[in-house]
């Protein structure tokens, strides 16, 4: 590491690393230096001058946020000259400024109010008419209130540094330039709102929360988002048991400020008016609320009836459902049950992957490494439409970093717009085309492979293979769907593996039956589907089968059931899930919908009705029977309590699961659709823009 | 064609061919010492090329007044990449029109200039950056580089001496802010005209993030005298700090306003009396803003000055872009300060704070103020605003609304205060054809 500059700031030495911009090296210094226009991470502007600062030898004040440190500076930040100017740049800011905090959304959280209140006058000398401008909707979430906006260019630079979308420009001059979006008078992009969490006023507003209540009064749940596998974090605002937005803008968790439109918007489903609430049973033909304790003792009886005559129980389970929910589960029908017949909808081949690692956990990336290391392979798959977090870290990389990307896809995709190589091939001949990247990639010193649900069993071998021939490290990410997707298998919900891939064979086990066939065994005498809809696009081959749901919602497949129970949905519950990337992290409970009840808790009740002992089935007693239990899940408690995101190392057996492409499907989803679950988000299904299209600068 | 009568008094050096029949052909300019210096030029090593520069002590005439040869040097002549000449025609400053006079009538003249700075820092492409008002330059620019072209004094292998070198106009889209050297690169580059934060410079990183030489054409268009005939030759005309000729473009309550090429240093009073031809009408001077309407206003009793960039910089004013703006006696002083600050409201880019609220708030205050619904607190508040704008903006430009408008307040308090307690404006009736 090079030497450290020295330099003064307010008569404390400081010592930073050459190139460190003042306004960082006084905050390290624990002095804060305002800024609106700074934001760490986008490009400089220098616009605001709230930054102003004395430097000594230095003819003028000079912008902090661009100027940076040399030997022996003296930096002064609280001189009169630097109070007076900060005070007339709120002065000036304030002139045509609406000054309608009362009603403003960003009341309380704006950091306009903050500063005028830490640094302005406290009243104004202007005294002429304001310029005004009409608010404007530019998308059925994001609203804009020109008159608020103070032009820090924050909104316009993450949507096209941050996104790569560039969908907000700026129109006009002087003091009547504003923000505009792309497409005229509304906005075509990610939807992400990305540009109204990161306006430091109330000048872009969500059209889901706006002038719904205050942030004061909200109590604020960090948690993980409920629908694709990246598992960003989302601080979810609750007020009245209702949740009110989502957000991240304290810039915790492994997504930094990063939120797509799912995280952000698409947590109503929470509260759609067909949220099951009571238990529902089969009565002369017509499913019929009953009580959960007739609902209960129901299912009880047949479970243990087809399970003491001997009966086929099929178990599927869910990519939604927590860690805890899918070990219970998977330990409920094996242990419980005695059936080995469990799996669930698996999109993506993360089995053969660590097969063909062959136990070498240390080659699995973490959505850091997407940050940090050099080069990319990205192979079969559209990042910002189906993983828009992992696209966001890996386009950040580039811009901070200058890593190399190489994309292999059958369509383009927005990662080729910066990547050193960009390939276009069918579906399915991707792995040529890799091959022919060979003598570029064995050049890089280091590679991270992200690999779509296309490529699968003998694709995936190939794929490590030539990883391995490259002679340079080489990390894996093998892309699925849903927010546990990862979880779902690392539990064992799958017919020949046990949590930690253990195959059941070495429990002395038989293979079960996969989805495919359970649902095509004639003889099927009970189905148990937890949060999964697979009836939506398959037949349930036998009807004299008892069928019972766990969901949300009245799904196909719930209306083929016999007794359904209404499950509370992930922003409902604790517990761990595991992302993409392996990284465990917690759920909170951010609100609670009456009538609808975790799934372990119901797993836990049926348990205790069928008088199986199974465990306590409380999610921490359950999870701390995961770090014992799961290979690779003994990851450090106190970074998972506190909020934080660890790595799980499960090792793959030489032993292998089961390698059939059938068994892995995408649900080929889109930023806007999310499975089952996005048919009851309004938001997701109130953006106009075409799916799947892919919006860029 | 020329729109004033020469003065006996001009030094014509840049303005040598003005007035030739069909001056801004090749022919004409062949016929006059055309292209002799770019001759000389390809003969010479860079180094002594730049040291005819130094010693001609030519200083940039966009109103900085920046050494020339020093901002050459500043280009990294052994960068692997590209490096470009950029002319910066966007003449805008009001009051100033003198870059359109020499592109209209002596184009070959700032060709030959960028062509020889080409030499200098070796750069092969250059750009002509010229404001969009200027819609009829633009064909003159246009024949000239088409003439030159064709007659192999552009292109490839000019002259046969192994150096290419390519010449494109560019417009801009009528904004003042895009005279600023930032704002103007950016613009070229096709992107919105905001200035770029500095450093670094445009010598080092310029159009397309390359090394770019960036001079006002006025500056460009000496360079081939200096070359022809010597850089000391040039910096004789003027005074020892301020080398050679300056073309002064004076306007306002004289007699004979228009485009005059003096020498470095002469004085105000004289330019105002004997090359402009007086005060008209007999009334008494006021004020001179002696170089475009960022500068600070000089009261008529501070006239007796050299006009070149350290006096005029001791008096606390600049010599800026040249434009001379004479106010005699009946000029409204309230009402040239809200002219002037009109114009920078409109013209402010808006990026940052300072400077779009603040010209917007003055524009707003001297309005009202000249309709009659001033305060006393007004005047004060004035002068507060602008100086909270001084030196705090991102670029010059808040500076330069915020230098005139202190002068006014601090220069003439007394006529601001004639206007307090709703009276009308003493000087409406006079005043209509000046700076309306």
């Amino acid at each position: 590491m090079a030497d450290l500059v020295r330099l003064e700031i307010d008569g404390r030495m400081v010592e930073v690393p050459p190139g460190t911009l003042v306004i960082n090296a006084a905050k390290q210094a624990g002095i804060e230096i305002p800024a609106f226009c700074y934001y760490e991470g986008l490009a400089l502007q220098a616009a605001c001058r709230m930054c102003l600062v004395e430097v000594e030898r230095m003819p003028k004040l000079i912008a902090s946020c661009t100027l940076p440190v040399s030997e022996g500076m003296v930096v002064r930040t609280e001189t009169p000259q630097v109070v007076e100017a900060r005070k007339s740049m709120l002065e000036f800011l304030l002139t045509n400024h609406p000054l309608d905090c009362p009603v403003c959304d960003k009341g309380g959280e704006c950091e306009l109010q903050d500063m005028a209140f830490r640094y302005g006058t406290g009243e104004s000398r202007f005294t002429e008419v304001k310029h005004h401008v009409e608010e404007q909707q530019w998308s059925p979430v994001v609203f804009f209130d020109a008159p608020r906006c103070i032009l820090c260019y924050r909104c316009v630079r993450i949507c096209s540094e941050g996104m790569g979308v560039s969908a907000l420009g700026v129109i006009n001059r002087g003091a009547s330039a504003e923000i505009a979006p792309n497409c005229d008078d509304h906005l075509e992009c990610d939807e992400c709102g990305m540009c109204i969490d990161i306006c430091p006023v109330g000048a872009l507003t969500s059209g889901m929360y706006r002038y719904k209540t205050r942030p004061w009064e909200m109590k604020h749940e960090g948690t993980v988002c409920a629908h694709c596998s990246n598992g960003c974090k989302t601080t979810l605002g609750v007020y009245d048991n209702r949740i009110m937005r989502g957000n991240n803008r304290d810039r915790s968790g492994i997504n930094g400020e990063f939120l797509c439109i799912k995280g952000r918007y698409a947590f109503d489903f929470v509260s759609h008016p067909e949220r099951l609430q009571s238990p529902l049973m089969k009565i002369d033909g017509r499913l019929q609320e009953v009580p959960w304790s007739q609902a209960l003792s129901a299912v009880a009886g047949r479970f243990s009836e087809i399970k003491a005559r001997g009966g086929k129980i099929g178990v599927i389970g869910s990519t939604r459902t927590t860690n805890e929910e899918n070990y219970y589960l998977q330990k409920f029908a094996r242990v419980g049950l005695g059936t080995n017949h469990i799996d669930h909808h698996r999109s993506g081949d993360v089995a053969t992957l660590l097969t063909a690692l062959g136990g070498r956990s240390d080659a699995l990336a973490t959505t850091d490494d997407l940050y940090g290391r050099k080069a990319f392979l990205i192979v079969a798959a559209d990042l910002a439409q189906q993983h828009p977090f992992l696209a966001f870290q890996i386009r950040a990389n580039w811009r901070h970093h200058n890593c190399r990307t190489y994309t292999v896809t059958p369509g383009p995709v927005r990662e080729d717009s910066y990547a050193v190589r960009s390939v276009q091939v069918p579906e399915g001949e991707e792995l040529d085309a890799v091959e022919a990247l060979r003598d570029s990639l064995a050049a890089e010193p280091e590679l991270v492979v992200l690999f779509g649900d296309t490529i699968k069993c003998d694709a995936v071998r190939r794929l490590v293979a030539f990883g391995d021939s490259l002679g340079i490290p080489v990390k894996y990410v093998c892309l699925v769907d849903y927010s546990n997707s990862r979880g779902a298998m690392d539990m064992g919900l799958l017919p020949d593996l046990l949590p930690g891939y253990r195959p059941v064979t070495e429990a002395g086990l038989e293979p079960g039956m996969t989805l495919p066939e359970i649902l095509a065994a004639p003889d099927l005498a009970g189905l148990w589907v937890v949060g999964a809809n697979p009836l939506t696009n398959k037949q349930l081959v036998s009807d004299a089968a008892f069928v019972v749901v766990q969901d949300l919602f009245l799904t196909e497949t719930a209306q083929r059931a016999d007794v359904v129970f209404p499950a509370a949905s992930a922003y409902e519950k604790s517990g761990t899930v595991t992302n993409v990337c392996g990284e465990v992290q917690r759920l909170k409970r951010a609100v609670s919908v009456t009538g609808a009840k975790p799934d372990l808790e119901i797993f836990g009740l049926l348990a205790k009705e069928m008088k199986l002992d199974l465990g306590i089935w409380t999610p921490d007693a359950v999870f701390k029977e995961i770090r014992d239990a799961v290979r690779g899940y003994n990851v450090p408690l106190p970074v998972i309590v506190t909020g934080g995101a660890s790595q799980t190392a499960p090792e793959g057996g030489p032993a292998g699961a089961t390698s059939r492409p059938d068994l892995i499907q995408s649900a080929r989803d889109t930023l806007f659709t999310s499975g089952s679950l996005s048919r009851f988000s309004k938001t997701l299904n109130s953006v106009t823009e075409r799916p799947g299209a892919l919006y860029r600068g | 064609m020329l729109y004033n009568e020469p003065s006996p008094l001009e030094v014509k050096v840049l303005t040598r061919r003005f007035g030739l029949p069909d001056s801004a052909s090749l022919d004409t300019y062949l016929a006059s010492d055309g292209y002799a210096a770019l001759r000389k030029a390809l003969g010479m090593k860079p180094e002594e090329i730049l040291e005819q520069m130094k010693r001609s002590v030519l200083r940039g005439r966009g109103g900085a007044g920046f050494p020339a040869a020093m901002k050459w040097g500043f280009v990294p002549r052994s960068s692997p990449k590209p490096k470009y000449i950029v002319a910066n025609a966007d003449e805008s400053e009001p009051g100033t029109c003198k870059d359109r006079l020499l592109m209209e009538n002596d184009p070959h003249q700032l060709i030959e200039g960028m062509m020889i700075a080409g030499l200098v820092v070796d750069a092969h492409a250059g750009y002509i950056y010229i404001r969009g008002e200027y819609r009829y330059l633009i064909e003159i620019l246009d024949r000239a580089i088409a003439e030159a072209y064709e007659r192999g004094y552009l292109g490839k292998n000019i002259l046969g001496s192994g150096f290419d070198f390519d010449l494109y106009t560019h417009t801009g889209a009528g904004a003042y802010e895009c005279g600023e050297e930032s704002a103007l690169l950016e613009s070229l580059e096709g992107k919105r005209g905001i200035p770029r934060i500095r450093p670094p410079f445009p010598a080092v990183v310029g159009a397309f993030q390359c090394p770019t030489v960036l001079n006002n054409v006025e500056t460009l268009s000496a360079v081939p005298a200096i070359i022809r005939d010597g850089g000391v030759a040039f910096s004789a005309l003027g005074t020892p700090k301020n080398g050679g000729t300056r073309l002064f473009c004076i306007s306002g309550h004289v007699n004979k306003p228009g485009v005059y090429e003096l020498p470095m240093g002469f004085n105000l009073l004289r330019m105002i009396d004997e090359v402009a031809g007086g005060v008209r009408d007999g009334r008494k001077l006021k004020a001179v803003i002696p170089g475009g309407s960022s500068c600070p206003v000089l009261k008529a009793e501070e006239c007796d000055i050299a006009m070149d960039f350290d006096s005029l910089s001791k008096a606390k004013s600049m010599l800026g872009s040249g434009g001379v703006v004479v106010m005699d006696e009946a000029t409204c002083m309230v009402k040239a300060a809200l002219r002037i600050m009109r114009f920078y409201a409109h013209e402010s880019c808006g990026w940052c704070i300072p400077c779009r609220e603040g010209t917007l708030w003055l524009r707003k205050i001297l309005t009202r103020f000249h309709e009659g619904q001033g305060r006393p607190s007004d005047i004060p508040l004035i002068g507060e605003l602008a100086k909270n704008m001084l030196g705090r903006t991102f670029c010059p430009l808040g500076d330069a609304a915020a230098m005139p408008t202190i002068s006014f307040v601090e220069k003439f308090r007394d006529e601001f205060e004639a206007h307090l307690d709703g009276k009308p404006c003493p000087f409406e009736e006079a005043d209509r054809t000046v700076l309306a």
